[in-house]
């Protein structure tokens, strides 16, 4: 550490200026975040406990069933898992828990889809987006999870709201990218086609492009919720209900059996929220 | 005034436009170009117009610039200099509106690999160009119908693209662009991806088609015998320079510099030359005025063994041989009708010389080429061959 050469310029104190960074964030647009905060963890309680939680567990396991059976092209296999894996969900009492994460995991995907699919049509429009805004989406999808807690906490508290915002900014960089590149991938001659009968260029977008692109936008929809979902442990740690929390309490009690039943229902619903997801996009191939 | 208009067209790619258009005008090649500026010469100063319903075919090797001229010509590629002028008013000079309204009334295309949009249905295809321009539903449904129905595939309105065959896509891919009733129609290679057989069937269709539509086409080839079916003229490119622009006849036998004679060297003469090409003028004697004696003289002037028999008017009543008329003249038979043959083989002035060669090969005597029952003249067997060979006397004026 003594080193005279790398000594020239003392410590750089990149630490404090992005400390005071969000602290000023916070500051100003904190009447923005508050309200956020607020409406949007209202909705969250209102969407979970109101509504999902108030399905009987029943009827709301009959209907993943159905979903299953009919999106999956009349196929029994992912039905019958629905409702074997839902069912020992339920048996081992983490009921509420799977309807909080449900709603974090919905919401967080949701959002970043509206986000990232403009986002991608921008990049795949512009030169200067692209190269902008690449290196950030790197930048997003590199930096540990756990960092975007601490300004999460800042901007939002504790709860499922940071939550949100924390899985936001690690699960939208594949819609982003996959929006881009299904749009760039769009043959010359199709695009010319549009072109050559005097399409606009939302013409173009809508009635061309976007559908070309849909399985490539698909498949990068499937990874956000997949990637939605690996956040849900961790934002249990700045207080957001449901499984993670389960798993996270699980670890500070070194209960290993406690941990693995709620492991398991994270595994349970990812799978069917990938097969569901996947077989959205090939149903949308045909 | 021609339908399209094309002045001084020049694209250059590259960043260095200005500098290399300089030395375009300076007379620098196309290699001196790329070498100081870094910039590739795409298309240089064309100039052509085409007329209205005329099928006008642009032809050249890959590389030689013709699908960048096409596409300099509804705009797909930003022109670097020049006018294009469609219905006299400069397409160049347009901004982004005008020239979208251009192109929906005025210009459809037909791209090489048939652009259908995989996702929509036929008749969803036929109706792009009406649906961006807003037409209401059941209008553009009831118009892409008659387009698809024109093209023959009126029953084939809800499959997807990928469910038919090459040519039938290509149909849908000219249903689309005729659904429009666009004055001009740009066709980018448009049966270059059909195998031979349907590739023929699609330009007969065309031409079929042409004839009662009155459409003006421009129509992009790499193949001269399909350029020589379709094209009521044809501009030669080479370099992204037009090196000749004739009517086929024109191109192939007054080829206007070596590049083109060697373009033309592989063409299959036979299907393009006709009968009027190489028929000489007969030697004939008239039924009504001359007897054995003045034919077998007519022969042995000519030192041939036969000669056509013709009355006043021209018709054609048969020929005598030689001998007949040697041995006729021995038995003071005065009447050449007593020893004329009828078993002519005969062909019309627009026979090719394809199916020439297979009707002269078995006949002893040469061929009466026939307009309107009178006779227009003979083709011999040498003359047809060398024709095809390609270094045959080919007379123009017959036409």
């Amino acid at each position: 550490m003594n080193d005279p050469v790398l000594n020239i310029i003392p410590e750089i104190p990149i630490a404090e200026w992005i400390e005071w960074l969000t602290d000023k964030i916070t500051d100003v647009f904190s009447f923005i975040f508050n309200p956020i905060n607020t409406h949007f963890g209202n909705f969250m309680e209102f969407m979970a406990e109101d509504i999902l939680m108030n399905i009987p567990p029943f009827i709301f396991i009959l209907a993943i069933a159905v979903l299953a059976f009919f999106i999956s092209g009349k196929r029994f296999g992912l039905a019958i898992f629905s409702i074997i894996g839902l069912w020992l969900i339920y048996n081992q009492g983490h009921w509420d828990d799977l309807m909080n994460t449900v709603t974090l995991v919905l919401l967080a995907s949701l959002l970043s889809v509206l986000i990232g699919i403009p986002i991608g049509i921008w990049m795949s429009k512009s030169k200067v987006a692209n190269a902008a805004i690449t290196p950030i989406l790197d930048f997003m999808q590199t930096m540990p999870a756990f960092v975007y807690l601490i300004p999460a906490v800042a901007f939002f508290g504790i709860g499922m709201v940071p939550g949100v915002f924390a899985s936001l900014i690690f699960a939208t960089p594949p819609t982003v990218r996959f929006t881009n590149l299904g749009i760039r991938q769009v043959s010359k001659e199709l695009v010319e086609a549009a072109d050559a009968f005097g399409s606009t260029g939302a013409q173009k977008l809508f009635k061309v492009e976007l559908p070309m692109a849909k399985p490539t936008i698909m498949a990068g929809i499937n990874q956000t919720v997949m990637l939605a979902l690996s956040m849900v442990v961790i934002a249990s740690m700045i207080g957001a209900r449901g499984l993670g929390r389960e798993v996270l309490s699980a670890l500070q009690r070194a209960e290993a059996g406690t941990g693995f039943v709620a492991g398991i229902a994270i595994v349970i619903l990812a799978i069917i929220m990938d097969r569901i997801t996947q077989n959205f996009n090939k149903k949308k191939d045909d | 005034m021609p339908v399209i208009e094309v002045k001084n067209l020049t694209k250059i790619f590259g960043k260095n436009t200005k500098q290399a258009l300089k030395l375009l005008e300076e007379g620098a090649t196309k290699e001196e170009i790329l070498k100081k500026t870094g910039c590739t010469v795409g298309v240089n100063r064309a100039a052509f117009s085409v007329e209205q319903g005329e099928i006008f075919v642009i032809m050249g090797l890959s590389g030689s610039g013709k699908s960048t001229l096409v596409r300099l010509i509804n705009r797909l590629i930003e022109p670097t200099e020049g006018d294009i002028l469609i219905d006299g008013e400069d397409l160049a000079k347009m901004d982004k509106h005008q020239l979208r309204q251009v192109r929906r009334e005025k210009l459809s295309m037909v791209f090489q690999q048939f652009a259908l949009f995989p996702h929509r249905s036929i008749l969803e295809n036929a109706e792009f160009g009406l649906e961006i321009q807003n037409m209401p539903k059941e209008k553009r449904k009831e118009k892409a119908k008659q387009a698809l129905e024109l093209v023959g595939l009126g029953n084939y309105l809800q499959q997807k693209p990928g469910q038919l065959s090459g040519g039938m896509q290509q149909r849908v891919g000219l249903a689309r662009a005729l659904a429009n009733d666009p004055k001009i129609l740009l066709m980018d290679e448009a049966f270059s991806a059909l195998d031979p057989l349907i590739r023929k069937d699609m330009q007969d269709e065309l031409i079929d088609l042409q004839s009662s539509m009155q459409k003006t086409i421009l129509f992009i080839t790499h193949d001269l015998d399909e350029a020589l079916r379709l094209g009521d003229r044809i501009a030669l490119m080479k370099d992204g320079s037009i090196v000749q622009i004739g009517t086929p006849e024109e191109i192939l036998v007054n080829p206007a510099n070596d590049y083109v004679e060697r373009f033309v060297e592989d063409v299959d003469r036979s299907k393009v030359l006709t009968a009027s090409h190489i028929m000489k003028r007969p030697e004939t004697v008239n039924i009504e005025k001359h007897g054995p004696r003045v034919a077998l003289e007519r022969m042995r002037e000519e030192g041939i063994s036969s000669i056509f028999v013709i009355d006043g008017k021209r018709k054609l009543k048969g020929y005598i041989t030689a001998d007949d008329a040697s041995e006729a003249r021995k038995k003071n038979i005065t009447s050449l009708s007593e020893i004329l043959r009828t078993d002519i083989p005969t062909v019309s002035k627009d026979t090719s010389l394809q199916e020439i060669f297979s009707i002269i090969y078995d006949s002893p005597i040469p061929v009466a080429v026939v307009d309107n029952d009178r006779l227009a003249g003979i083709i011999v067997r040498g003359s047809v061959i060398a024709a095809l060979a390609g270094n045959g006397e080919v007379n123009l004026d017959n036409e």
